[in-house]
């Protein structure tokens, strides 16, 4: 025995050693937390490489920090001067956008939605990545010293890049939205079709679970659907590429990133979500009617009348007492505003119209009567505080243009 | 005596300075996790591979170079996200088969080592997709242009690499 074991020793080590290393296999497939078992390797081996990994990210980022911000600044002036028009035109943007928001706000808060905040981030420098075209992950410069756990979502400006794996001390590792074994919930932006994002061996990834009769086309947006506990809803993930018959009944949409998964540098790692239902900003309470109503499309430009006309229509709705109320609900009205804002044609709030207003208010009609005791004080004052929202009008017939002040005559 | 297919000079066996047998590998592995950040076509090269067939060939023994192979494959699944073993099994066998080799051929001119190179990253490519898929349960896409084009990518880096890694050779 011992004369074959001689004899064959170059092959017993071989084997001994192979043997040992399938068995690890083994151990490490069949536990389920896999993490456990084989951490203090890992951690020996990431604790090996990082440093040499951080070292050269700093020297990398402190040179070209010292070139790029003192000594090549040519151009700066004109980019500088770019900038600040690009500023106003979003500034533009952003209050367009901040009454959106504010609508939206307002209408969950009516209809009880909880809304996902992303309540802190933590930025992290990417190091490193696994060095294998069959494991997609990266390692980034934070740890358990910076907050981070596992299964926190890790995303950039562009959008989801994956979420962290496993945590160290000082580095973590995370894993691409485009490796084969991640998942991410996601959600067709215009269609509202949900499926399952996954990697494919090749690096690209796919939208699964979506029934092949659904219309999805090319140039979607894929957004995080917040289904899987770790994305927050409404990030964005990528658009759809290509679409193909799946397995089963199922389509197989292919979905470029949005976030460059191949030249990640500095990414935000979410630490901390929060939940809780949206606060209107404004502190009124607010109708469903209200909401329908500035909606509404303006009242296009008073016509130039005739001086004569014009004092006699001013002098009639505001100075006759009660009555114009009636009258407001018989025909369209137009008051001017304290705040000077465009007076608008207001309408009832009918499901019809608009039927995401419909669960905010039980009975329609309910909403309709609502309008009419601020229409007396419109009347009545002549100038409301809050006139816009407040004027129940009938819908004027779809090719009728709506009644501006001067038609009652 | 065993009849091999090289010269006296060429079955010479080779040590290296602690040093150098241990930051060499570490080395590899730190370019080949980081440089893809950047370059990310690097990702078709296996530098860890590399100089796992070169200590194994210059050492020319087989022992040596199952448990470079390991250790170096090893420290290669730490740093990926799937369970430890894959490399290192794909890596152990290479390491044997090249120390096996280096007994028996030249492997000390460019040509030879070009072929070599080719040869066991095949082997190591088969056998990491046969744990991976076998073992492990990974779905792994096998596509020939791929490996071919990897395979001669990596033995034309293989050549001036090796040549650059005689430096640090000492006769035993």
């Amino acid at each position: 025995m011992e004369s074959v074991l001689g004899r064959y020793r170059n092959l017993t080590i071989l084997v001994g050693i192979l043997f040992l290393q399938v068995l690890g296999l083994a151990i490490q497939v069949k536990r389920s937390s896999e993490n456990e078992s084989s951490r203090l390797i890992r951690v020996w081996a990431v604790n090996a490489i990082t440093p040499f990994e951080k070292g050269i990210v700093w020297v990398q980022h402190g040179s070209s920090n010292l070139w790029h911000n003192y000594f090549y600044l040519r151009g700066v002036r004109q980019e500088n001067r770019d900038l600040r028009q690009q500023i106003q035109q979003m500034e533009i943007d952003r209050v367009r956008l901040s009454e959106d928001a504010n609508q939206a706000r307002r209408l969950q808060a009516l209809l009880g939605f909880k809304e996902q905040f992303i309540a802190r981030t933590v930025a992290a420098q990417v190091i490193g990545s696994s060095g294998s075209e069959q494991s997609r992950s990266v390692y980034i410069d934070k740890g358990a010293n910076s907050g981070l756990k596992p299964d926190m979502a890790v995303i950039t400006g562009d959008g989801v890049v994956g979420k962290t794996l496993r945590v160290f001390q000082s580095t973590s590792q995370v894993l691409l939205v485009n490796d084969q074994t991640s998942g991410v919930g996601a959600i067709l932006e215009k269609s509202r079709l949900q499926g399952i994002l996954r990697g494919t061996p090749a690096g690209e990834i796919v939208l699964e679970k979506v029934m092949s009769d659904q219309p999805v086309q090319l140039g979607d947006k894929v957004l995080t659907s917040g289904g899987d506990q770790i994305f927050p809803k409404g990030l964005p993930v990528g658009t759809v590429t290509k679409i193909s018959p799946g397995s089963e009944l199922f389509l197989s949409i292919r979905v470029k990133p949005a976030a460059d998964l191949s030249r990640l540098e500095e990414v935000l790692v979410i630490t901390q979500q929060e939940e809780k239902e949206p606060v209107a900003a404004d502190s009124a309470p607010l109708r469903a009617a209200d909401i329908l109503a500035e909606r509404l499309p303006k009242v296009p430009p008073k016509p130039v009348l005739d001086p004569n006309k014009q004092s006699a229509a001013a002098t009639t709705p505001a100075t006759t007492g009660a009555k114009p109320a009636a009258g407001a609900s018989t025909q369209p009205q137009l008051t001017k505003p304290a705040g000077g804002t465009p007076a608008r044609v207001m309408n009832t709030a009918s499901p019809k119209h608009n039927p995401a207003i419909a669960p905010a208010t039980e009975d329609p009609s309910k909403a309709a009567a609502g309008q009419e005791k601020p229409a007396q004080n419109a009347t009545t004052n002549a100038a409301p505080a809050n006139p816009p929202s407040t004027i129940p009008a009938p819908q004027p017939p779809p090719n009728q243009p709506p009644a501006s002040q001067d038609t009652p005559h | 005596m065993p009849i091999t297919y090289t010269s006296r000079e060429q079955v010479e066996v080779y040590r290296f300075n602690p040093a150098a047998a241990i930051l060499i590998p570490l080395i590899a592995l730190f370019l080949q996790a980081f440089i893809p950040l950047r370059l990310h076509f690097f990702t078709i090269f296996d530098l860890p591979l590399l100089v796992v067939i070169f200590f194994s060939v210059a050492r020319r023994s087989q022992v040596s170079g199952m448990l470079t192979g390991a250790t170096i494959g090893l420290i290669q699944d730490s740093l990926t996200h799937q369970p430890i073993g894959i490399y290192g099994i794909a890596m152990t066998v290479v390491g044997h088969g090249a120390s096996s080799l280096g007994v028996k051929l030249d492997v000390e001119n460019a040509g030879s080592r070009f072929l070599v190179t080719l040869f066991f990253y095949g082997v190591h490519e088969v056998i990491y997709f046969a744990v991976a898929r076998g073992l492990v349960g990974l779905t792994l896409q096998w596509s020939w242009p791929h490996e071919l084009g990897s395979a001669l990518a990596n033995a034309v880096v293989a050549v001036p690499l090796f040549a650059l890694l005689d430096k640090f050779k000492q006769r035993a």
